[in-house]
């Protein structure tokens, strides 16, 4: 049965409620029973006991602090019926009867630091080691974005089941681990925190690389990356690579609005229109970095990223683009985080600040690197660089090679045309 | 998807609560990653173009309901996102008037 409209829209006003709420209310409650499965089960029973109220009554003035009471209520429940979980809470228990008498006000008045610190505390357990990289991400979109599993099966374009099963098995292993809810002690923060910012930006560019006609549950993930990565900002202020993460992912997804062009094909960076380029979220962008950089010590990855970014935010034309800056940052990021691919982008700013032919030089360098040997932006970076240095047929065989490479249709729809125009005996200026 | 939200006149008296109030508000949206940019806006001079003639005329206005007094720019996941934040902040300041538009441009 259908239900009416009226009671779908309170039902869609109601799921914004949750949207809203929801990450602080299973970190709240997790902070009591110490268990995020039990916490997001006994959130999951408040939301179903608003969808039966709520449509009726109206919504409360307060609709979190309704949350949460219903859900400790329902935690106080579960604990008379349930003697093992009495036990293993007998200390938690006194806690929560208390608070069942303390009431919605004191909880409306409540205590935002300690949720702050709950919050922050379920960021690290759901990007915890002992879980795959795929049950991190998950778990984070699912207990601190709110997505529901079938928004991140969507996503991520795998079944409902998969995503259902990674969460159910992670919340297990969290469980069976033992593992304490808690922000890492000092000495294990730094790697922990890598962990974190690691599962933020994988989903940022899950997102990110959603093409025209995908689901818009993809570009969404950029939304919410962004989102939680500002969140996370404000619960750890003084962590540099957060704000550097942040910097990173405001400045690119101020070039979102021009990254296609009207057929979907990806436009290259020199190529964008920059007047699309969103300069609020560019501004968002050099203030997350200067906040960055008020940290003493060397920047991070993230800090450098961003920095790398912001220089290219900040040319007007591709021409203004301060090259020799961002071959200087690419360095020290390739020193700090060796990697080939820093290397072939270190080429290319090379290239560009002193000549093709020394970038050519550190590609050449990176031909034998097995770990780029189907990494088809190698073969596309030399073939910009060949077809700049005239060596025309050269670069096509590159842009053939490379559009071999990727299985992304658009990208090879682009590097074939390239091809195409450094074969064609014609006088137009090379690709 | 972005959500401008305008208040057009209206509002109770600020004082030193609802300043208070709407300062927690403002954080809490900060926080939590949503709001994007807010500001106040002065009367202002509203213009108005006709056959090439372009007039200027100073504010204040008599229809002060048309008069956006203030706005927040906000990044939420749906319209409802938007309409409950609207919610409470409304709640907090009392009578008056609005508008929530959405954003119109390529998803971010």
């Amino acid at each position: 049965m259908a239900p009416d409209t009226g009671t779908a829209a309170a039902h869609r006003a109601i799921e914004a409620v949750w949207r809203i709420e929801s990450a602080r209310i299973i970190a709240g409650l997790a902070g009591l029973v110490r268990d995020v499965g039990l916490a997001e089960e006994l959130a999951q029973d408040a939301l179903l006991a608003a969808l039966e109220q709520w449509p009726a009554n109206g919504i409360p003035p307060n609709p979190g602090a309704w949350l949460m009471l219903t859900a400790k209520h329902h935690a106080i429940d579960r604990i008379r019926r349930d003697e093992r979980l009495a036990a293993k809470l007998r200390l938690l228990g006194r806690e929560l009867e208390t608070g069942e008498h303390a009431g919605q006000a004191d909880f409306a008045a409540g205590d935002d630091e300690e949720i702050d610190d709950d919050l922050l505390r379920l960021m690290f357990i759901s990007c915890h080691p002992v879980l795959s990289t795929q049950a991190r991400i998950a778990l984070t979109l699912r207990l601190l974005g709110g997505l529901t599993t079938e928004e991140i099966a969507r996503g991520f374009l795998v079944t409902e089941p998969t995503i259902a099963k990674r969460i159910v098995r992670a919340k297990r292993t969290l469980a069976g681990n033992q593992i304490p809810f808690e922000v890492p002690p000092p000495a294990e923060r730094p790697a922990r925190l890598v962990s974190v910012l690691e599962v933020l930006y994988l989903v940022f560019n899950e997102g990110y690389s959603a093409m025209a006609g995908d689901d818009w549950m993809r570009p969404a993930l950029c939304s919410e990356a962004l989102r939680l990565g500002r969140v996370l900002a404000e619960l750890m202020p003084a962590e540099p690579e957060v704000h550097g993460l942040v910097a990173l992912m405001e400045i690119q997804a101020s070039r979102i609005p021009a990254r296609l062009d009207p057929d979907g094909l990806p436009v290259p960076l020199p190529e964008q229109n920059r007047g699309r380029w969103d300069q609020l979220l560019i501004r968002r962008g050099f203030t997350a970095l200067l906040r960055a950089e008020r940290a003493v010590g060397p920047p991070g990855p993230y800090v450098l990223q961003a920095a790398i970014a912001a220089c290219h935010a900040q040319a007007h034309a591709p021409e203004q683009t301060d090259w020799a800056r961002i071959a200087t940052l690419y360095q020290a990021l390739a020193s700090l985080t060796p990697s080939p691919v820093v290397e072939l982008n270190r080429a290319v700013a090379v290239a560009m600040a002193f000549s093709p032919a020394r970038g050519l030089e550190i590609v050449d360098g990176l031909a034998a690197e097995p770990a780029l040997a189907s990494y088809h932006h190698l073969p596309s970076v030399r073939g910009d660089l060949l077809a700049k240095l005239g060596r025309r047929d050269e670069a096509a065989a590159e842009f053939r090679r490379a559009a071999s490479l990727t299985k992304n249709i658009p990208e090879r729809t682009v590097l074939l045309r390239r091809a195409a125009r450094c074969s064609a005996p014609s006088r137009q200026p090379p690709a | 998807m972005r959500f401008l939200m305008t208040v057009n006149g209206g509002g109770r008296q600020p004082d030193e609560e609802l300043f208070a109030e709407m300062g927690r508000f403002v954080e809490e949206l900060t926080r939590s990653g949503v709001l994007l940019a807010t500001g106040g806006l002065d009367h202002g001079t509203h213009v108005s173009a006709s056959g090439g003639n372009i007039t200027f005329t100073d504010g204040p206005f008599t229809e002060s309901k048309e008069v956006i007094v203030s706005f927040a720019l906000l990044e939420v996941r749906s319209k409802e996102e938007a309409l409950e934040l609207s919610r409470r902040f409304w709640t907090m300041v009392g009578d008056g008037e609005g508008d929530i538009r959405q954003v119109s441009g390529p998803e971010g």
